[in-house]
């Protein structure tokens, strides 16, 4: 090494100067972590550095000579009916527990809601396998921007990350592992609680729409349980009341969709509620609580089947 | 034609030892130790904004003395690596044994390869499930590691501190205590920075950043204290202001080679 001329005065990896010395390599290994100033994002990190474990992967392409096979010809999970309801204090968000694959129930247990960090949850519909591999990567993305930055994303922020991704998945999505998240979140910036419980939904493509409503459902279901919250949800309720609104819905989606689990009294089986409010943050509401939803549901569909 | 100039590795080292010293010791010290409920990190640090105290994963939390773009990039590192392994493989799967080796391999070579050695030093504290089970490890600027389970000091004039701290440490302190003896350290004559002030002083809460990671707390254990809290947990004698700082530059903020 010459020493006492500036030109090749050699820099650490990652901080910006001339590019003299610096090896032409792929930033691979432990070394990448020490490089890319002010990333925050995780997900971009992993795609740099180790894009295999992408829940997509960009090299997603058919086999040679031959079509891909459907997602039906895979036998792959498919996830079905999630409801988010905006209320007095926050908002609601809660799936039934079913994946199908085919006519054939894959799993009667699954949890398709998923609490994403302190303010936010995200239920999925579309193929299981990509979905729930999409909220792990983006969950680890929140807490990432969090640690890194030292305060929370904004939920807008959240909620372009997850077009983001939802974007990523397009080529998975034409050939038919379509991923379609529902976001639920508590805008901790907005003063007012009744505005602040926001929803927003996607498409395969990655749009973002901002549900204002007050109420949304995505999946195979979502026809009969928005049918269903039209006529029933309010959003002056109260938590107890938007729960139980929750539970119906999901009921009357179960009720006319064959892809849509009901709730499972026999195996003690219930749909996952998470409310998010300013307050408690999101919280997933416990099996006792549900419990006596579903039961008091039950009941009343046993005096008139229609709710 | 120049011809390089022949210096012995031996002096290369030695000149860059003394380069990344006495940048850390201009620092203000930190103080990580275990206490009852979990590990306490008490940094003596006048910035609200720019922290030396930080979570790094579930269970693991970072501290660092000395120059803050060095340290700041090694905290954000650090958490690239933690959560990239979580999400590879398991959260359980990210210790602090693997981190630290991590850091220590990373930091000791660039003492060898650059030109100028990272001007840190830094504590790597995992919390276990008993205090037994707590590791803090620590890191210099050279890449040695050492591991210890009760305290470490770090920083600037560290020598009397750790005296201080060594008497007053207790395994089983709660988290008044485990805050009151950290300052005892902190403010003892001949620990502020720079030459070293030879009176005691009294640190207040605005010159203290102050986190635990709480044995009991489930997931994210890392916690800041600060505010109220914070005031609540104090000695009384550092409830009030702060003392004036001298006007002595911490090796966080002196220019790079900068003043004796």
């Amino acid at each position: 090494m010459r020493r006492g001329t500036p030109q090749i005065m050699e820099f650490r990896e990652g901080i910006p100067g001339p590019a003299v010395g610096r090896t032409s390599r792929p930033e691979l290994g432990h070394h990448a972590a020490f490089a890319a100033l002010g990333e925050t994002s995780f997900a971009n990190y992993v795609a740099a550095t180790q894009p295999h474990l992408l829940p997509s992967p960009p090299q997603f392409d058919a086999p040679r000579g031959g079509r891909a096979p459907s997602p039906e010809q895979l036998g792959v999970p498919h996830g079905t009916t999630i409801v988010a309801l905006q209320f007095a204090e926050g908002v609601v968000i809660a799936g039934d527990r079913r994946a199908t694959a085919g006519n054939v129930i894959a799993q009667r247990d699954i949890e398709k809601i998923f609490i994403t960090d302190a303010y936010s949850a995200v239920g999925i519909a579309g193929s299981a396998g990509i979905a729930i591999e999409m909220v792990r990567l983006y969950t680890v993305e929140l807490e990432h921007y969090e640690k890194i930055e030292g305060v929370p994303m904004s939920l807008d922020g959240k909620a372009n990350r997850l077009a983001g991704m939802v974007r990523g998945n397009l080529g998975a999505a034409m050939q038919g592992f379509v991923v379609v998240p529902l976001f639920a979140g508590y805008d901790t910036e907005e003063p007012d609680p009744a505005k602040a419980g926001r929803i927003v939904t996607y498409d395969p493509t990655g749009g973002r729409y901002d549900e204002w409503l007050g109420y949304h459902a995505v999946g195979s279901g979502s026809v009969f349980a928005k049918s269903s919250l039209k006529k029933l949800h309010r959003t002056s309720a109260d938590l107890q009341t938007t729960v139980r609104t929750a539970v119906e819905a999901l009921y009357d989606a179960a009720d006319d969709d064959t892809a849509t689990g009901g709730p499972d009294t026999v195996r003690k089986i219930y749909p996952v509620v998470v409310s998010i409010t300013g307050a408690d943050g999101a919280v997933r509401r416990s099996d006792e609580e549900l419990a006596a939803v579903v039961d008091s549901v039950i009941a009343g569909r046993a005096e008139n089947p229609g709710g | 034609m120049t011809m390089p100039f022949y210096s012995s590795v031996d002096q290369l080292l030695r000149d860059r030892s003394e380069i990344a010293r006495k940048g850390i010791s201009r620092g203000r010290s930190v103080v990580v130790q275990s206490f009852a409920d979990g590990v306490l990190f008490v940094a003596e640090n006048h910035s609200s904004a720019l922290n030396k105290v930080s979570e790094i994963y579930d269970r693991i939390g970072f501290a660092a003395v000395g120059r803050y773009n060095e340290l700041e990039s090694l905290r954000t590192a650090g958490i690239r690596l933690a959560d990239s392994r979580g999400f590879s493989y398991d959260r359980r799967d990210v210790t602090g044994r693997w981190l630290a080796n991590t850091y220590a391999q990373f930091i000791g070579a660039a003492f060898i390869e650059q030109q100028k050695p990272y001007e840190v030093e830094i504590c790597l504290a995992e919390v276990g499930a008993t205090q037994e089970l707590d590791q803090l490890y620590r890191i210099t600027y050279d890449g040695s590691i050492l591991d210890e389970s009760s305290y470490i000091v770090m920083g600037g004039q560290t020598e009397p501190i750790s005296e201080k701290v060594k008497d007053v440490w207790t395994a089983g302190h709660d988290l008044g205590e485990a805050i009151a003896a950290a300052l005892e350290g902190l403010q003892v004559p001949g620990a502020a920075p720079g030459n070293g002030a030879a009176e005691a002083r009294v640190l207040g809460e605005s010159a203290l950043e102050v986190a635990v990671l709480d044995r009991g707390r489930p997931g994210r254990s890392f916690r800041r204290i600060k505010g109220a809290p914070l005031r609540a947990l104090l000695p009384a004698a550092n409830r009030g202001e702060a003392d004036t700082e001298p006007e002595i530059r911490g090796g966080d903020d002196a220019p790079a080679g900068g003043q004796e």
